[in-house]
């Protein structure tokens, strides 16, 4: 049974035709998130999309900075993926910069030598991938404003890093999926945020109900899908609003008020 | 849907009577997470069970108004109590001294029905001496059970000087350490004593910073060492069998690193005074004069799941019941100025009448 139904979130990213290869190939897509509603469950059904997908090319680079493998692999695990599993099989290459970049925090590298040395982890990992004859590469960063604490502050460092993972996968047609915070960026920090929803060629907001805290819908959710050059028809209905409701085995969208 | 409301769940009672047979002050929750208890019961049970171990809990100050030590005392009470290690650190010079405030467990449980403790006292004792005797044991085991897992402080009474001395206690002053390394080395050789190993849990240990970021200390003007600091303490929490309560005074940080601050949280609280003879405030909460402050629960921890735990409200009194035991409240009508809905727009339709006040969203 193929359990990949496609739901609204899927549908506005431009999941809903099996037929046709990935949307998300060469793109950036952002998903952006604020306190009062995490925005991990987007990754967490994006990482599982990418890795039941049929296709053997299909793998994923995870740089997890804000939760250990132990936490994924169990939320993962009550979505119907195993990442262990998928780690032995060589899909899924997790690396966990939440102990390990700290444990050389006392270390001689400095704040550009930290994304400098992730960023070669990531370039040997992708050349390792691509041996494998993995194809369709997606990387999946968690959490961008930590990768800044890893950077000690420097946006210009981040901003490099980001930059050079967008050209890497760019050119071989690879997708980096993202999550930052946009409740973080408010006045002086406004740059790197700008500069990432700019790279960005799918941005998803999440965020709570304007009307407050309710037990049966979790919060809301706004896709903009940048249209792909060259394709009119993508020029219609480029913002999608829907709301979410998260469970163990899944996340339910719908339309505001249209649940029963 | 089960997993959302625990509280209602036919679980929640096995959890109780199971924990009894393993070391006290644990408590099993869903997704393979061990809670330790706050100290306070009624926190535990909003936030689901406690604290669950390996979490970051960090609680916004009132800048103007002490609070957050009610918090923190409580916390650490509830350590020494059930034997376990515990490491304080705050910008005061001696803050050992600060355990000379800690109050030591009530005698009366949380039992609103009674309101004569001198009476249940007796009681009590008559009860632990017959116990075996009484055929109503139903009793006697809900107050067992809830003697392991959470007490009731006395806020009046402090702990005797001599209880500390066989416990394991550390305390560290942040004022004078010009960075952060110090207590990061602190917390380090702390956490290792009590590591994670996937088998049984044999200790929890505590960690509880009072006013990280406090600017009488050197390194509160280093935003990013500060940061840098939690994240690896959020990173050795992870890999320990032990919660680290932060009070930091997030006014005094710029917005933008106030927010990354609460981003790292596991379970972000904040504490709120509540003016003195506020007559507007007075007419529209019920039991405003018995009230010293308000709780706001910002989030709950989500480990190892990514369901997120609903409260039933956001915002809670905190009373204190004969003025001794502190106790949290749902608010009988939502204040005006809630904190959780001033960032939309829609806030303005509330707070013009008062009326709307009830309802709820």
């Amino acid at each position: 049974m193929d359990r990949l139904t496609s739901n609204l979130l899927d549908e506005a990213i431009g999941f809903d035709d099996p037929t046709k290869p990935s949307p998300l190939i060469g793109r950036l897509l952002l998903v952006e998130d604020c306190v009062e509603t995490s925005g991990a469950f987007v990754l967490h059904h994006l990482l599982k999309r990418a890795l039941s997908s049929r296709h053997a090319s299909n793998a994923v680079i995870f740089i997890a900075f804000s939760q250990s493998f132990v936490h994924y692999d169990r939320v993962l695990r009550k979505l119907g993926c195993n990442l262990a599993a998928q780690r032995d099989s060589g899909r899924f290459v997790f690396f966990d910069m939440l102990t390990l970049g700290c444990s050389d925090r006392s270390g001689k590298e400095t704040d550009e030598g930290v994304l400098v040395g992730l960023y070669c982890k990531i370039q040997r990992a992708v050349n390792a991938l691509i041996q494998e004859n993995k194809r369709h590469v997606t990387i999946v960063i968690d959490d961008i404003p930590l990768l800044e604490v890893a950077a000690n502050g420097s946006i210009n460092h981040v901003l490099d890093f980001l930059h050079y993972c967008h050209t890497l996968t760019s050119e071989i047609g690879f997708s980096i999926i993202a999550l930052n915070h946009e409740d973080v960026y408010m006045d002086i920090e406004r740059p790197l945020i700008l500069q990432m929803e700019y790279l960005a060629d799918v941005l998803i907001k999440v965020g709570p109900l304007a009307t407050g805290i309710a037990k049966d819908v979790h919060g809301q959710l706004t896709v903009l899908n940048k249209p792909v050059e060259g394709l009119q028809d993508k020029l219609r209905n480029r913002v999608h609003n829907f709301h979410f409701y998260i469970k163990e085995n899944g996340t339910e969208f719908f339309y505001s008020g249209s649940r029963a | 849907m089960a997993a959302t409301k625990p509280r209602t769940s036919s679980f929640s009672r096995n959890f109780s009577s199971a924990h009894s047979s393993k070391t006290p002050g644990l408590k099993h929750g869903p997704n393979g997470t061990t809670f330790i208890s706050s100290g306070i019961p009624d926190l535990d049970k909003i936030l689901c069970g406690g604290f669950p171990l390996g979490s970051l809990v960090l609680v916004m100050e009132d800048a103007e108004a002490p609070h957050h030590m009610l918090l923190l005392r409580n916390f650490m009470s509830q350590g020494l109590v059930h034997n376990q290690p515990l490491l304080y650190a705050s910008p005061s010079r001696d803050p050992r001294g600060f355990l000379g405030t800690l109050p030591s467990p009530g005698t009366s449980k949380d039992d609103k029905s009674r309101d004569n403790s001198t009476e249940q006292e007796k009681g009590l004792r008559i009860a632990w001496q017959y116990k075996k005797y009484f055929g109503d044991d139903q009793e006697s085991a809900n107050i067992d059970s809830k003697y392991e897992f959470c007490n009731d402080f006395d806020l009046r009474r402090p702990f005797d000087r001599h209880f500390f001395s066989g416990k394991h206690v550390e305390c560290v002053s942040i004022l004078d350490s010009s960075s952060l390394s110090t207590l990061h080395d602190r917390c380090a050789t702390f956490l290792s004593q009590v590591p994670r190993n996937d088998g049984n849990i044999s200790s929890a240990g505590r960690i509880a910073i009072q006013s990280l970021s406090a600017p009488q200390c050197d390194h509160s003007n280093m935003e990013w060492e500060m940061l840098s600091f939690l994240r690896s303490l959020k990173s050795m929490l992870r890999s320990s069998n032990a919660v680290a309560v932060v009070t930091f005074p997030p006014s005094l940080l710029l917005p933008s690193i106030s927010k990354r601050w609460q981003h790292m949280a596991d379970t972000l609280l904040s504490v709120r005074a509540i003016p003195d003879e506020d007559k507007e405030l007075a007419k529209l909460l019920t039991g405003y004069q018995d009230m010293v402050g308000l709780l706001n629960v910002h989030k709950v921890a989500q480990i190892n799941t990514q369901v997120p735990k609903i409260p039933e409200a956001t915002t809670f009194s905190i009373k204190l019941q004969k003025r001794r035991y502190l106790v949290l409240e749902c608010l009988n009508q939502a204040p005006i100025d809630g904190s959780s809905g001033s960032s939309y727009g829609s806030t303005g339709n509330c707070s013009g009448s008062s009326k709307t006040g009830s309802l709820e969203f």
